[in-house]
């Protein structure tokens, strides 16, 4: 599966600012981690804002901050302020959906669909950050290891 | 680029600007000591499953307590969280290791965990969790499973914020009617 990169921007904007929580972060320094346009982060930064998962500090020093509940918000609910999501049925019908071939295979991907949504929908902010954490250790170990053979 | 924006998050946004952000507290975990059921917690037991999937099954529950207060005692665990200061449990969490089912290596099962509803967000489940995960490791296997309804997003969201994720087995099933 593909996310568009609007989608991903805001998965890594979201795990940044909830990972620091109490850090203001701007949009050039989200946008320099992640390889992100500022342009494009900043557009993506007003939706977040706009649905109450981020809020903007002003002043000196300000950026933002992640003042959702980490432990409740989804990768769904991120992924979904910028995309459909996993949307196998398409508002026009398709060539071959009244066959019996079309309705077979419409089954199958509605199966794939229903499984993205229910994965998507039940790794929260704070799962993803608990899994970035073991990503990081075995990194670790590894520089740890090279360090001491050398 | 689509997006979904709530007219009423929109207005609370507005009236909130300027504001510094507020986040919800992190829970506190609560002390509670785990040790094997006894059958004076079958009633309690009963009682937690019954409040939590709107079900009673006292025969259910009385089979599973005989089956694993019999045989195989390293190998299956029903375990309680009772309060340090005494009191009703809090939860249970149910799980034996079982083999070469479905062509499995040995693995431990996960067959039911449940936490009362009055005693969430205190980092009860985590603790029967990780009991049970000790219990498995102890009787040598190195892997955990369980099975999770899609309709129960909130049950899936605690078992990935264990560790758990996707396995190599997928569960089919097939309407006999």
């Amino acid at each position: 599966m593909k996310l568009q990169v609007s989608s991903r921007l805001a998965i890594f904007a979201v795990l940044e600012l909830a990972g620091a929580p109490d850090r203001q972060l701007s949009v050039a320094e989200i946008g320099e981690k992640y390889s992100g346009s500022s342009h494009h982060l900043a557009k993506v930064m007003n939706i977040l804002g706009r649905t109450g998962l981020v809020e903007s500090v002003r002043g000196v020093g300000g950026g933002y901050q992640f003042v959702g509940n980490a432990r409740r918000v989804t990768l769904l609910d991120i992924v979904e302020l910028f995309e459909d999501v996993a949307s196998t049925r398409s508002p026009q019908p398709e060539p071959g959906d009244r066959t019996a071939a079309g309705a077979a295979l419409l089954s199958v991907l509605t199966e794939i669909d229903d499984n993205i949504r229910a994965t998507l929908g039940s790794i929260t902010i704070a799962t993803m950050l608990k899994l970035m954490e073991r990503m990081e250790v075995p990194k670790a170990r590894k520089k740890a290891a090279a360090h001491h053979r050398e | 680029m689509a997006t979904r924006i709530s007219l009423e998050t929109e207005k609370k946004r507005r009236s909130g600007a300027g504001r510094r952000p507020q986040r919800p507290e992190e829970p506190k975990p609560r002390r509670v000591r785990i040790r094997r059921a006894g059958e004076q917690d079958l009633p309690q037991v009963i009682d937690i499953d019954r409040r939590v999937t709107g079900l009673a099954k006292p025969e259910f529950w009385a089979d599973i307590f005989a089956r694993y207060q019999r045989r195989r005692l390293t190998e299956r665990f029903f375990l309680v969280a009772e309060p340090e200061d005494g009191g009703n449990i809090l939860g249970f969490a149910v799980g034996e290791v079982r083999a070469w089912e479905f062509g499995s290596e040995p693995c431990g099962w996960l067959f039911a965990i449940s936490v009362d509803p009055k005693a969430r967000q205190q980092h009860v489940g985590e603790q029967l969790f990780e009991a049970l995960s000790d219990g498995f490791r102890k009787a040598g296997v190195s892997t955990m499973r369980t099975m999770v309804s899609r309709d129960s997003p909130q049950t899936m969201a605690f078992f990935r914020g264990e560790g758990m994720m996707a396995g190599r087995y997928f569960q089919l099933e097939k309407s006999l009617d």
